[in-house]
């Protein structure tokens, strides 16, 4: 039972969780800036830049806007950093077991939704008017993107027959699992804000989007919360292909592949696009999102 | 001052990340054409870790250009305030130091220490912008070190 509690706060906190998730996060994160600033001919940062980002604004004073509720702005992006690390800490990452059961997929998307939702309050939550646009945007696009990711997502659970992740990590690699991956690629746009799909946070747009009135520790949560999504998406999608391998090194080899090749694909599409209406990208994903969730269950049920 | 590791790990931070919130007080925009280019890819001031934000809420260094007229002075010490210390202020060319060209006309309040405190002033009219990026670096150095002017008003309370 104890071996069973320190394995448990092992991967809540350092592997695959909290530690592990948020250097890779902010690798992944300084991958993107780095590679849209060669796109754009700039140098770029250095890879550190993320690290002391988030370490300037926990050490900034925290200003509360008057009539803020201190507990809902402190709160919420607490709320969304927990929920993120114990999505990690699911993820079938190899030398691990400790939260492995039947269904643990359906945790797993319900953690990861938890940070959307968040975002969504804290927007409503610190009353400012770009703020409120920012969540609505969200709100509106998180009905969106979900789309393509669950449709992914399930299509696999019925081809394998499990909704275990584990059952994920151990499948073999099949055209199923190609057409999924770029499907949940589509949804993985949105996820993580990038450029066609900035909308929510539309920096100068709407000021500064949903954080506009965040700052200091409770803005720095937020940051990591985003670190830590990043990885968590990127993962889930790595995991996908760790089937066929055997070896722990090859299986970290293979992630860490698939994260590079899809932080690369992400951001050479952000560099390349500008940023739709909402209007617009609603209707991207629910005339190719569906064609690509219909193209992925087909795929998945029939080849 | 004794300082732990902690506490070095933040003002290191500081220096390696100065987010950037500038605010046009009446300027006749040249100073803030030179800003842009400070974030493009000739000088690129993201190498040091600046960037422009949004939100004064999220800033650092606040740079303000043109010389505060008396419609913008409200706004000035507002967004100020609004920037959680610690904080870096840097006056763009020479209007925000002098009033330059505007000097003693009425509608101008001409100098921006008269509003909030300045750490550093960026000559020229308008000034190049790899002067404004080495104001941004040495802004950072003096977050690092506690010695911007509201860091020290910040101790002496």
């Amino acid at each position: 039972m104890t071996s069973w509690w320190l394995r448990a706060l092992f991967s809540i906190f350092i592997w695959p969780g909290l530690l592990t998730g948020a250097a890779f996060g902010w690798f992944l994160l300084w991958m993107g800036r780095k590679l849209t600033a060669r796109f754009q001919g700039r140098k770029g940062p250095l890879f550190y830049q993320p690290f002391f980002d988030f370490w300037k604004l926990v050490g900034k004073k925290t200003i509360i806007p008057v009539g803020v509720n201190p507990f809902a702005f402190y709160a919420l992006p607490v709320i969304s950093v927990l929920s993120v690390v114990m999505a990690l800490a699911l993820l079938p990452m190899p030398g691990q077991s400790a939260f492995s059961f039947e269904g643990d997929l359906i945790l797993f998307i319900y953690l990861l939704e938890v940070p959307a939702i968040m975002d969504i309050l804290a927007g409503y939550v610190t009353r400012s008017v770009y703020a409120q646009v920012g969540s609505m945007r969200e709100a509106i696009l998180t009905i969106a993107y979900n789309l393509p990711f669950l449709s992914a997502l399930i299509a696999l659970a019925l081809r394998i027959k499990t909704f275990q992740l584990s059952g994920f990590a151990s499948a073999s690699i099949s055209i199923a699992t190609v057409v999924a991956a770029i499907t949940l690629l589509l949804a993985l746009l949105a996820q993580l804000k990038v450029n066609p799909f900035s909308i929510p946070n539309a920096e100068q747009e709407i000021v500064a989007g949903i954080h506009v009135e965040y700052n200091g520790l409770p803005l720095a949560l937020f940051e990591l919360t985003h670190a830590l999504e990043a990885s968590a998406f990127v993962g889930l999608i790595g995991c996908l292909f760790l089937g066929p391998v055997s070896s722990v090194a090859l299986k970290l080899l293979v992630v860490l592949v698939i994260s590079l090749v899809l932080i690369f694909l992400v951001n050479i599409i952000a560099a390349g696009t500008a940023r739709l209406k909402i209007q617009h990208a609603f209707k991207f994903y629910w005339t190719w999102g569906i064609l690509a969730s219909i193209v992925v269950f087909i795929v998945a049920l029939v080849l | 001052m004794k300082k732990n590791l902690f506490s070095k790990l933040i003002s290191v931070s500081r220096r390696r990340s100065p987010w950037v919130y500038r605010v046009n007080a009446g300027s006749c925009n040249g100073c803030d054409i030179e800003v842009a280019p400070c974030f493009s890819p000739r000088y690129d001031g993201e190498q040091v870790g600046a960037l422009l934000q949004g939100s004064p809420k999220h800033a650092d260094i606040l740079l303000i250009s043109g010389p505060i007229t008396l419609r913008t002075k409200a706004m000035v010490k507002d967004i100020y305030e609004q920037i959680p210390s610690p904080k870096a202020v840097v006056a763009i060319g020479s209007c925000p130091a002098s009033g330059n060209v505007f000097s003693g006309s009425p509608t101008i309040v001409g100098s921006a220490e008269a509003i909030i405190p300045v750490d550093l002033y960026v000559p020229g009219c308008p000034p190049r912008p790899q002067e404004i990026l080495d104001a941004i670096q040495k802004a950072a150095i003096m977050l690092e070190n506690g010695e911007t002017r509201s860091q020290k008003e910040d101790s002496n309370d």
